[in-house]
């Protein structure tokens, strides 16, 4: 008798363990697709120790980017901005938030995020990292003018999202920062490494004449001299992601890095955006104040202006810029649409 | 009375043991590099900020300061050398590039200290390159030989007609356009003798001062920008580089 119900009570108390395994959920853990030539060229990305990737966090993420649930009346959600078809910019010079308020600047375009190794993001670089970035559009009253407070309680009532955060982060119990992990998770898979360029720096594709002239002019401290800001072919991501004047403005209406951190030396200073997916991403500069690729190259040929702070490598600010002959600017703008990645446009993973 | 006799001759053994340690002592050093005008100290606060005055008078301020610095070598009485492992890419604006520490450990005792201002050609073509220096910005074009850069020092200056004006004294491998080879003007400095007999943080100086000055002095009003492509003009940096630039400074240990 006493025999039997030991057996009994291990049997017991085996299937109690065994109930409690199946509903913990452990989320698969998720590598980046990094493409060969980044795997060449660069250094490891960017995943913090705190918000390593999973399966179930990027798929959350995604959804979340999607879902205009984070807005104040449900009318926006990341992507109203960040349009998968347009690089993860929109079109519009500024945006306009869920009040028809429109902001100062241009929104910038979401891509190898993961590679922004100092990790300040934003033309300004007021937010220093991709979790702390997706916090302040939900809450600005520009943009998606939402209260935490409020998102996380429609979260945490939703039929479906309580179960995708207890599979992706193991918690039913939603907040700020769990749902600025998941976005970042997502975020830090939109990469783009497949233009024709990378396929010709991989010997997988030719370069029309007029597109090897305005790679060397790219290239050439003479002429175009981008690449001190702006990447070159062995530093694929096209940006370093540093903060200088381009010599926009001789007086600032925007003080960029300046007003983030309070050094007059700063002023009008904004981060280099990366080159790549030109073609989707007009109009340019933090302000969107160029239309189109010829202005910008115009700009750097004769429209520089002077001021305080502009970056040395304006060199010949004195004479308006770099004055490039008519087709060396021609072959500029056909280099730089080389840079463009179709792929990434219409990645179906990276669509809604 | 035995017993204390056999305690008191193995305490001194275990004692000549040690003894004997202490003279194969192994220790670390590492390498502190800071930069200064002509001993005044520059830091990262400086940068756009203090006016600085060259050999012919311009006055200038600094906006920017990276060096690469490899093939740091101690070298034994017995002319043993001990060439640490990799390099620094020295930023003047990140803390935490300022400093070299080399995992290699080294018996204490007096070393020549020396070390290569950029990369020799052997290093600057290494086949498929560096990707911490790609992921810095820090190559240099193909079309002008390839490898990476020695040297940023970039600013802004008063030129002749009292306009401010950018300079990028900017060195790499002197690229000859003729034979479309690039001259290896990377050089080794020499910083003297030095006494290690525990773990010990050197000092590595630059006077950036010296860029300007000897033997060459620079005309920043001739020489100002465009200099990667200027075989003669790197041929003149590296001449100043080698006179004086760089010397020894404190050595806590």
């Amino acid at each position: 008798m006493i025999k039997k119900s030991i057996y009994t009570l291990l049997l017991l108390l085996l299937m109690s363990c065994s109930s409690k395994e199946e509903d913990v959920y452990t989320p698969k853990p998720a590598s980046l697709k990094i493409p060969e030539l980044f795997q060449q060229k660069l250094i490891a990305p960017v995943i913090p120790t705190n918000n390593p990737l999973t399966e179930e966090g990027i798929a959350l993420g995604k959804k979340l980017f999607f879902d205009k649930i984070l807005s104040k009346d449900n009318t926006q959600s990341c992507a109203t901005c960040h349009n998968p078809k347009k690089a993860f910019t929109d079109e519009n010079r500024f945006s306009d938030g869920v009040n028809g308020t429109f902001g100062t600047r241009n929104s910038m375009p979401i891509f190898n995020l993961a590679w922004n190794f100092d990790e300040r993001f934003a033309w300004d670089g007021k937010e220093l990292s991709l979790e702390r970035q997706a916090l302040e559009p939900v809450r600005n009253p520009i943009e998606m003018h939402s209260k935490w407070t409020n998102v996380t309680e429609r979260l945490q009532n939703h039929s479906e999202y309580p179960t995708l955060f207890q599979q992706a982060f193991g918690v039913s119990k939603i907040d700020s920062t769990l749902v600025t992990k998941a976005l970042a998770q997502f975020e830090r898979t939109l990469i783009s490494g497949n233009s024709k360029f990378d396929q010709f720096l991989l010997g997988k594709a030719q370069l029309t004449p007029e597109e090897q002239n305005g790679f060397d002019v790219f290239m050439d401290e003479t002429r175009g001299d981008c690449f001190h800001c702006h990447g070159s072919n062995n530093n694929p991501l096209w940006t370093d992601n540093k903060f200088h004047n381009n010599g926009l403005d001789a007086v600032f209406s925007d003080l960029g890095l300046g007003k983030v951190t309070g050094d007059p030396n700063d002023n009008g200073k904004f981060r280099s955006p990366s080159l790549r997916n030109l073609k989707f991403t007009a109009p340019y500069m933090h302000d969107g104040r160029f239309a189109t690729l010829d202005e910008v190259i115009n700009h750097y040929s004769t429209g520089l202006k002077s001021s305080p702070t502009i970056d040395p490598l304006m060199k010949k600010v004195n004479q308006g810029g770099v004055n490039l002959s008519d087709k060396d600017k021609a072959d500029l703008k056909a280099f730089l649409l080389s840079l463009s990645d179709n792929d990434f446009v219409a990645n179906p993973n990276f669509q809604e | 009375m035995k017993q204390y006799l056999i305690l008191f001759l193995s305490l001194l053994l275990f004692s000549c043991s040690s003894d004997n340690d202490e003279l194969t002592k192994e220790v670390t050093v590492k390498f502190n590099f800071t930069q200064n005008w002509d001993g005044t100290v520059i830091e990262k606060s400086d940068l756009s900020n203090t006016e600085y005055t060259n050999k012919l008078g311009t006055k200038l301020t600094i906006e920017k300061l990276r060096y690469l610095i490899s093939k740091i070598t101690l070298t034994n009485g017995a002319g043993v050398e001990t060439i640490f492992e990799g390099y620094k890419l020295v930023d003047i604006t990140e803390s935490e590039n300022l400093t070299f520490s080399p995992t290699e450990k080294i018996s204490e005792g007096a070393y020549n200290l020396s070390m290569t201002f950029g990369f020799n050609n052997a290093d600057n073509f290494k086949a498929g390159g560096y990707a911490d220096l790609n992921s810095a910005s820090w190559d240099v074009p193909d079309t002008l030989g390839g490898g990476y850069h020695y040297m940023q020092l970039e600013g802004k200056f008063l030129n002749k007609n009292i306009q401010q004006q950018g300079f990028a004294y900017h060195t790499i491998g002197a690229y000859n356009s003729t034979t479309k080879e690039v001259e290896d003007t990377s050089f080794t400095v020499d910083l003297g003798t030095i006494s290690i007999k525990n773990n010990a943080t050197i000092e590595v100086k630059m006077n950036v001062a010296e860029w300007f000055k000897n033997p060459n002095e620079w005309d920043l009003d001739v020489l100002n920008s465009m200099l990667m492509p200027n075989y003669d003009a790197q041929k003149l940096m590296s001449a100043n580089g080698k006179s004086g630039v760089f010397s020894l400074g404190n050595i806590s240990q």
